[in-house]
């Protein structure tokens, strides 16, 4: 672990948070009828897989679940080199007049989340949609809200938030540090983010940050 | 990378990175709402010297799918009919705001002298005999999705060498992916050195189909006939066009490729061209999506 | 036009690059040569300290392009280029519009070469009308006329008739001339664009192969032998011609060669990035064949060296490769570019760069009062050339007209700092007059 890097949750704690979610979404939504989860790649992706696990564990319901990748929605593309895109994966039977929950790491600057909404208008009509993050750290930029939230976690605009899975990295953890150079960032975010000849370059604000949505 | 000129730029990194790409925005086509906002407020220019309706449609399609202006600057109807030079035209291009300029033309090497005098990214469509980068982009991408790999795969690119700007681009990416590259022709229609490319050379098609995974026929025009390239139509067809009898004797999952436009009876047969094993059609289809990502990938960042 | 002068004392240049001397030049000859020789009342002192001393340069191939693109160069503007070169004197190729294929044209541009008065402008007839290669032009009447026309060519085509090119062989021969051949075997060569070779099938460019050029001098050598008649080629570019011309000198052929600055120097991977700045007929060969023309060149081969000097207006050259125009500028640089291949390498001495670049053309050209040892008595046709003086070429620079030379960007190792055309400086100080 980089120095000045603590774990604000550890792997039971995470998965507590994901239970109570799970709970959260078969209450709102009165049984779960009509929901389809879609992950935010990367790490939203495992969420929302763990997601449809626990509720059909729960309620014996087989959720629909799949990916979003919002990589041609971005509002930051002209910012930094071209990034490779993540998976999307919508699952049979279509987004129409289904109450879509996205799923996503962390909620920072909601431009990941306004991106998502933009992508899904292009896929079909919802009936409803909703957010569902593992940790919400704050400072918006939007006015966007998430509608179920694992850990809000108070943090300053120096701190950054990594989230650890054992899907992607061998381990669960939420980890808050330093912030890291944002070059860095963006290749621990996507292996293949760019291509391997193109100069780095650092990025400015937060919301450019590759790491939080 | 700033331009796409030739695919001997390409690393493998690079050239998977498309063919990757690609494989994603292939799902546009498939929605209700075809169109991603990734270019929107960028221009593309389609600059086309020689007629090309498929190449210069498949580049509008991809264009207009990811939102960016597309203006067709065509040689017919054009101030270029009138006499003006590539240079000047390109100067008007830059001072019009393209930001990126698609690039067809009969001298080999325009677009790299193009890509000397604009700003923007340069997207070689074809240049004379020299290279064709989409369209060897899109075979690799059509042979990745139908055998599911292309390292240690051999190909067989048969016909017009010489004059093919296909054959150079797919001999370079091929090389560059891992293929196995046997170019077949007779030997008027190779270069003199050939033996230096990376690649082997045969005269025998029957030799080298029964070891071949992939086929890519190319065009042959007739009128090399007249330049004594070859005697007649006849002969080349008889030994180097594909009908029935050469598919059978290709491994079972083996496909056949063509460029397009094709010329039936001439390098290859109906019955070939219309069989499940001919991916023609796909060949066009994937053109679009491959053009999406290189034109995501040239325009698409800072 | 110069100034009207008196005589120049040069102070301590080397001859051929021996010890260094003085050299008086006066009413338009070598007036004394020696260790502080006695110069007259008003002479001017050059300062030749570092410098080589040459007879004056002779160009066997140079267009001047006038008449008819005095956009690209005028007659005024090519000889100053030559002047500037080094060159006293140079051959005007025919292919000009109109073609130099009557005694009008060719007395037209050898009085235009008078009134500029930068170096003896020796004009070259056309072997055909209109070089059309059909029949012979009056080569009899330019022989005659004012110019004293003793080179005939259809530089830039090939005279491929065998037959044509018999006659002319025979024909010259009453005026004790030369035929030059642009040996360049048209059917193989049909819309050629660069070397055949490695680079040419890569980058998509229809090739040129040396066979091409290698069939026709074999065919040549063979012909000037039957009739007995003196057959010069022109811009030999490949290993294969070398070895048929010396083949054909073994076996008595009166054939003579040139090579081209640029040949000796570049190669066709400079093609690479499809700038027309390399684009010139004959092509840029391989490094093989440039090994083969210095070895040429030294072993006395390849006669002479002449400069091709290709003028051409920036749009035949800003567009794409293969509607450019081929040619490229050479006189101001073939000093300089001949040292760096040929005397910086040991190939050879200054003595036998003089009998490269002045003896031998002139002799070739018949071009009297030219090539002649700097000896006292001899014309005053001198020039001065720092070794020791290298600089970026750059075309813009140039005194030429255009400014199509593919050695820009280029460090070239010396530069010419003064020339004398029969005593009159041409060029002092490194500046033109």
């Amino acid at each position: 672990m980089p120095e000045g890097t603590r774990a604000v949750l550890d792997g039971s704690e995470i998965d507590r948070a994901l239970t109570r979610i799970a709970h959260e979404v078969l209450e709102r939504t009165k049984g779960g009828h009509g929901v389809t989860l879609l992950g935010i790649p990367s790490r939203g992706v495992p969420l929302a897989a763990r997601l449809a696990e626990r509720i059909e564990r729960v309620e014996n319901l087989a959720v629909p679940h799949g990916s979003l990748d919002i990589t041609m929605y971005r509002d930051d593309l002209r910012t930094a080199p071209p990034r490779a895109l993540g998976r999307t994966e919508i699952p049979a039977g279509g987004l129409d007049d289904r109450v879509v929950v996205l799923v996503d790491d962390v909620l920072f600057s909601g431009r990941t989340v306004r991106a998502a909404l933009d992508a899904l208008n292009d896929l079909g009509r919802p009936r409803a949609v909703q957010l569902a993050v593992l940790v919400d750290r704050g400072h918006r930029e939007l006015p966007i809200r998430a509608d179920y939230v694992g850990k809000n976690l108070p943090t300053s605009l120096r701190e950054s938030v990594t989230v650890r899975l054992t899907e992607t990295d061998g381990h669960d953890a939420v980890l808050l540090g330093p912030s890291r150079p944002s070059p860095a960032t963006a290749l621990n975010r996507r292996p293949a983010a760019e291509p391997p000849s193109r100069p780095k370059r650092t990025s400015g604000t937060s919301g450019t940050e590759g790491k939080d949505s | 990378m700033r331009h796409l000129l030739s695919t001997g730029d390409l690393t493998r990194d690079e050239a998977v990175l498309i063919l990757d790409t690609a494989a994603e925005l292939a799902q546009v086509g498939d929605r209700s709402v075809k169109k991603l906002p990734t270019l929107r407020g960028r221009t593309v220019v389609n600059l086309f010297y020689e007629d090309s309706t498929r190449t210069r449609t498949s580049f509008e399609i991809a264009a207009k799918r990811l939102s960016a202006d597309v203006v067709n600057f065509s040689a017919k109807g054009s101030s270029v009919s009138k006499g003006e030079s590539l240079k000047d035209t390109a100067l008007t291009l830059q001072a019009m705001g393209a930001d990126g300029v698609v690039i067809r033309h009969s001298a080999s090497g325009a677009a790299h002298r193009l890509a000397n005098w604009v700003d923007g990214s340069v997207l070689n469509a074809g240049d004379g005999t020299h290279e064709h980068p989409t369209q060897a982009l899109l075979d690799a991408y059509t042979v990745r999705a139908r055998l599911g790999r292309l390292e240690g795969l051999r190909v067989a690119i048969v016909g017009d060498i010489l004059h093919s700007r296909v054959a150079r681009s797919n001999v370079l990416l091929l090389t560059t992916l891992g293929a196995h590259v046997t170019l077949v022709a007779p030997p008027t229609l190779l270069p003199v050195s050939v033996h230096t490319w990376p690649c082997e050379v045969s005269y025998d098609l029957d030799d080298v189909l029964p070891k071949s995974d992939v086929v890519m026929m190319l065009r042959v025009q007739a009128e090399r006939m007249h330049a004594s390239f070859f005697p007649s139509v006849r002969e080349y067809s008889r030994g180097y066009g594909i009908d029935g009898a050469r598919l059978a004797r290709m491994p079972e999952d083996a496909i056949v490729m063509h460029p397009g436009p094709m010329v039936r009876g001439m390098e290859i047969s109906a019955e070939v061209a219309d069989s499940p094993r001919c991916t023609v059609v796909e060949q066009v289809a994937n053109g679009v999506s491959l053009r999406m990502a290189v034109l995501y990938l040239l325009l698409g960042g800072s | 036009m110069p100034d009207t002068h008196g005589p120049h004392l040069i102070r301590g240049a080397r001859p051929l690059g021996g010890d260094p001397v003085d050299i008086l030049l006066a009413d338009g000859r070598i007036a004394a040569i020696g260790t502080d020789p006695t110069a007259p009342e008003g002479a001017e002192v050059v300062d030749g300290t570092g410098l080589i001393a040459l007879p004056g340069l002779v160009d066997l191939h140079t267009h001047l392009r006038e008449p008819g693109r005095e956009d690209a160069e005028t007659v005024e503007t090519g000889s100053r280029s030559a002047a500037m070169g080094g060159y006293t004197a140079v051959h005007a190729m025919a292919n000009t519009d109109p073609v130099a294929d009557t005694a009008g044209v060719v007395e037209q541009v050898w009085r235009l070469g008078r009134e500029a008065g930068y170096c003896d402008v020796r004009p070259v007839g056309a072997v055909t009308v209109g070089l059309a290669g059909e029949r012979l032009s009056e080569i009899g009447a330019m022989a005659k006329s004012a110019a004293a026309v003793r080179v005939f060519s259809d530089d830039g085509i090939c005279v491929s008739d065998a037959l044509l090119m018999r006659r002319a062989l025979e024909y010259v021969k009453a005026f004790d001339g030369v035929v030059a051949q642009h040996a360049q075997e048209p059917r193989l060569t049909e819309g050629a664009q660069m070397n055949e070779g490695c680079v040419s099938d890569r980058l998509g460019l229809p090739g040129w192969p040396a066979v091409a050029e290698e069939a026709i001098i074999a065919r040549d050598c063979l012909l000037a032998q039957h009739v007995g008649s003196r057959l010069h080629v022109c811009h030999v570019s490949t290993k294969g011609s070398v070895d048929i011309i010396r083949w054909a000198k073994a076996r008595g052929c009166d054939v003579t060669a040139e090579v081209t600055p640029h040949h000796l120097l570049l190669t066709d991977e400079l093609v690479e990035n499809y700038d027309p700045i390399y684009k010139v007929n004959p092509p840029l060969r391989t490094a093989e064949d440039v090994q083969a023309l210095r070895e040429g060149l030294a072993d006395g081969t390849i006669d002479v060296v002449a400069t091709d000097h290709a003028p051409h207006p920036v749009e035949a050259k800003e567009t794409e490769w293969s509607t450019a125009a081929m040619g490229m500028v050479g006189l101001e640089t073939a000093l300089a570019v001949v040292q760096r291949t040929m005397v910086d390498t040991g190939l050879l001495t200054w003595a036998d760069v003089a009998d490269r670049m002045s003896a031998a053309p002139a002799r070739i050209g018949r071009v009297a009062d030219h090539g002649r040892d700097l000896a006292v008595g001899e014309p005053a046709n001198v020039v001065l050339y720092d070794p020791a003086a290298p600089y970026e070429a750059d075309g813009a620079a140039m005194v030429t007209k255009s400014s199509n030379t593919p050695f820009r960007g280029m460090t070239l190792p010396g530069r010419v700092r003064a020339t004398f055309l029969r005593g009159a400086p041409t060029v002092l100080a490194g500046e033109i007059k």
